[in-house]
């Protein structure tokens, strides 16, 4: 009997709690360090942009107004669900040509650094909260809400560790979020999705789009339902058109290329504060 | 029109259930893009009764869908504005006030509006009421009770005697087909109301769900289109309640070119009943116009 051809998976991305296939049907083939075709992903469109930008907006209200802590067992929860399911990431990292040792504390690493900013959500605006001196009978204070809808460019390097690293900060707070996850290797970040599915975050909180970077940047950082980019591509001319592009709703714009996702730097509550406003208060006193 | 060209409403026109599902899916995969896809989208928003009709509605939220009826999108002055506001009676004046010197229509539901459940000199009152008051267009319900027991005739002297008080102004019948149950009674609703002299035939109050949907509308608008071979009168078409999507209004679109041809797309003879579909038809033609997805929050609320 000749050689059984073998199944290859085609990855499907995650919107609004659901895992379709790109609106436009393409999919494209992700190899290994050798070349060697090891899955399908999606490649996905602008309009598959737009459905994971609307998905992320109707999430958004439902999860930033859950309170703090709950938001923390949900994060906690993700990191719970991660761990179980740990060999099977091991394995994918692996299959894409990352050495065992190297994929396992990649691994370890994103579960730790999804349990760091699980422990942040209700102590952020704690921390940096303020009671404002003013020279009017008012007490004045200041606390961080979330900003929005936040579009997420995923590096290649790390793509587990980097993804959970970009997502965790931004949804702690209360954001909704879009990621284009990896080109090279995004079989990780699609199969988190799998780990949120069947934790409890709401469907559209997290949003997963795979593909080239060129069809998808351009319709994310200019999409007017989108407050806030987090971009790691350190490119030139990709950090050009998603400076101009975020000028057209004067969107908040974070450029965070990384060398290494193994760090602790990576691991502080400033993250979390990029996604978020300062909202002040005056309230009458003594009158 | 004399009696004998009346025909006999206790029988039933056979509708094909899954030829009109079928028919509708199919015509939805059209594909209208860039220049057409402009000016469709703009034709449906001329087309548009601009609505509001709750409980809370005040003069200042009249006022206001006003202002947007006129001008649905100030940086965009070039706009058509919609066919008309559709409010209550009694705020029929504040919206004929509101807009004056321009060619937007106020339209008002009339008849107990949305149950249709009063005696029949108050419904008649009622739309004298929202006439007297300056309404051009009157939209009223059926009694759904006395159809679904088969009192076609009393449906029939209704809507005759609504069209009598109406006198200039048009009427729309709304026969609520969420509450008529099969596609055969739509069918059936339909032929009475044109044949009784509606103006144009709506779908839904919007208050009961399912509101307008596809293969409804597809029966009315062959009922519409059987009317005019027989007696040579054109009828207007007007689903409401639950078109939200302006790709759902382009669907919409091609279903009356596909089955009414291009003399009914106009706002004189199809129009939507709605009121966040005016918010998405915009932001679709700023994105055709500039390439970029919008947000809701740059367009004001009414």
């Amino acid at each position: 009997m000749a050689d059984r051809l073998e199944v290859l998976k085609t990855y499907k991305t995650y919107v609004g709690g659901k895992f379709p296939r790109s609106e436009s049907d393409r999919t494209y083939r992700v190899t290994d360090r050798k070349e060697k075709h090891i899955a399908n992903a999606c490649r996905c469109s602008r309009k598959d942009v737009r459905d994971a930008v609307l998905a992320a907006r109707s999430a958004f209200g439902g999860w930033s107004s859950r309170s703090a802590y709950n938001r923390g067992q949900v994060l906690y929860r993700i990191a719970e669900m991660l761990e179980g399911r740990k060999e099977q990431f091991i394995k994918e990292l692996e299959l894409a040509g990352v050495k065992e040792k190297d994929a396992r504390a990649e691994v370890h690493t994103s579960i730790d650094r999804l349990i760091y900013f699980a422990g942040w959500t209700d102590k952020i605006s704690q921390v940096f909260g303020t009671v404002n001196p003013v020279a009017s009978a008012h007490f004045n204070f200041s606390s961080p809400d979330a900003t929005g809808v936040v579009g997420i460019i995923a590096p290649d390097r790390s793509p587990l560790l980097s993804s959970i690293s970009l997502i965790a900060p931004v949804i702690a707070s209360g954001n909704s979020c879009v990621l284009i996850a990896s080109v090279e290797n995004p079989l990780p970040a699609v199969s988190f999705g799998e780990v949120l599915h069947a934790s409890d975050v709401p469907g559209g909180v997290v949003n997963i789009l795979t593909g080239y970077r060129d069809e998808t940047v351009d319709t994310l950082s200019s999409h007017k339902d989108v407050n806030a980019v987090l971009n790691t591509i350190a490119d030139r001319e990709t950090r050009k058109l998603i400076d101009e592009n975020a000028s057209i709703s004067v969107k908040r714009v974070t450029h965070y290329p990384a060398e290494d996702w193994f760090l602790d730097d990576h691991e502080n509550p400033y993250l979390i504060l990029e996604f978020m406003e300062t909202k002040t208060t005056w309230h009458p006193v003594g009158i | 029109m004399s009696i004998a060209e009346i025909p006999d409403f206790k029988q039933t026109i056979p509708i094909d259930k899954i030829g009109v599902e079928e028919r509708v899916s199919r015509l939805n995969k059209r594909s209208i893009k860039k220049d057409s896809k402009l000016q469709a989208l703009k034709l449906a928003l001329s087309m548009i009764d601009h609505t509001t009709l709750e409980g809370k509605d005040s003069e200042g939220k009249v006022i206001q869908l006003c202002s947007k009826a006129r001008l649905p999108y100030a940086p965009m002055p070039d706009l058509p504005h919609v066919a008309a506001v559709c409010v209550y009676p009694n705020m029929v004046s504040t919206a004929k006030k509101a807009l004056q010197g321009t060619d937007v229509k106020v339209a008002s539901v009339a008849t107990a509006f949305p149950s249709g459940m009063a005696q029949f000199h108050i419904k008649l009152d009622d739309t004298r009421y929202a006439v007297d008051q300056g309404a051009d267009e009157i939209d009223m319900v059926i009694s759904r009770g006395e159809f679904l027991k088969g009192n076609y005739s009393f449906i029939f002297d209704e809507i005759a005697a609504i069209k009598e008080a109406c006198g200039e102004a048009h009427l729309k019948v709304i026969l609520e087909t969420g509450e008529l149950e099969t596609l055969e009674n739509v069918r059936k609703a339909s032929d009475i109301a044109m044949y009784a002299g509606a103006d144009f035939i709506k779908t839904s109050t919007g208050k009961i769900l399912p509101a307008a949907t596809q293969p409804v509308t597809l029966v009315m608008l062959e009922a519409i289109r059987d009317f005019y071979h027989e007696t040579g009168t054109m009828v207007g078409m007007k689903p409401a309640g639950g078109i939200r999507k302006a790709k759902e209004a382009l669907q919409y679109l091609v279903l009356v070119k596909e089955t009414l041809g291009s003399a009914w797309l106009t706002p004189d003879w199809f129009r939507f009943g709605a009121s966040s579909l005016t918010n998405d038809l915009l932001m679709q033609i700023v994105k055709q116009e500039t390439g970029v997805y919008q947000s809701i929050n740059y367009f004001s609320n009414d």
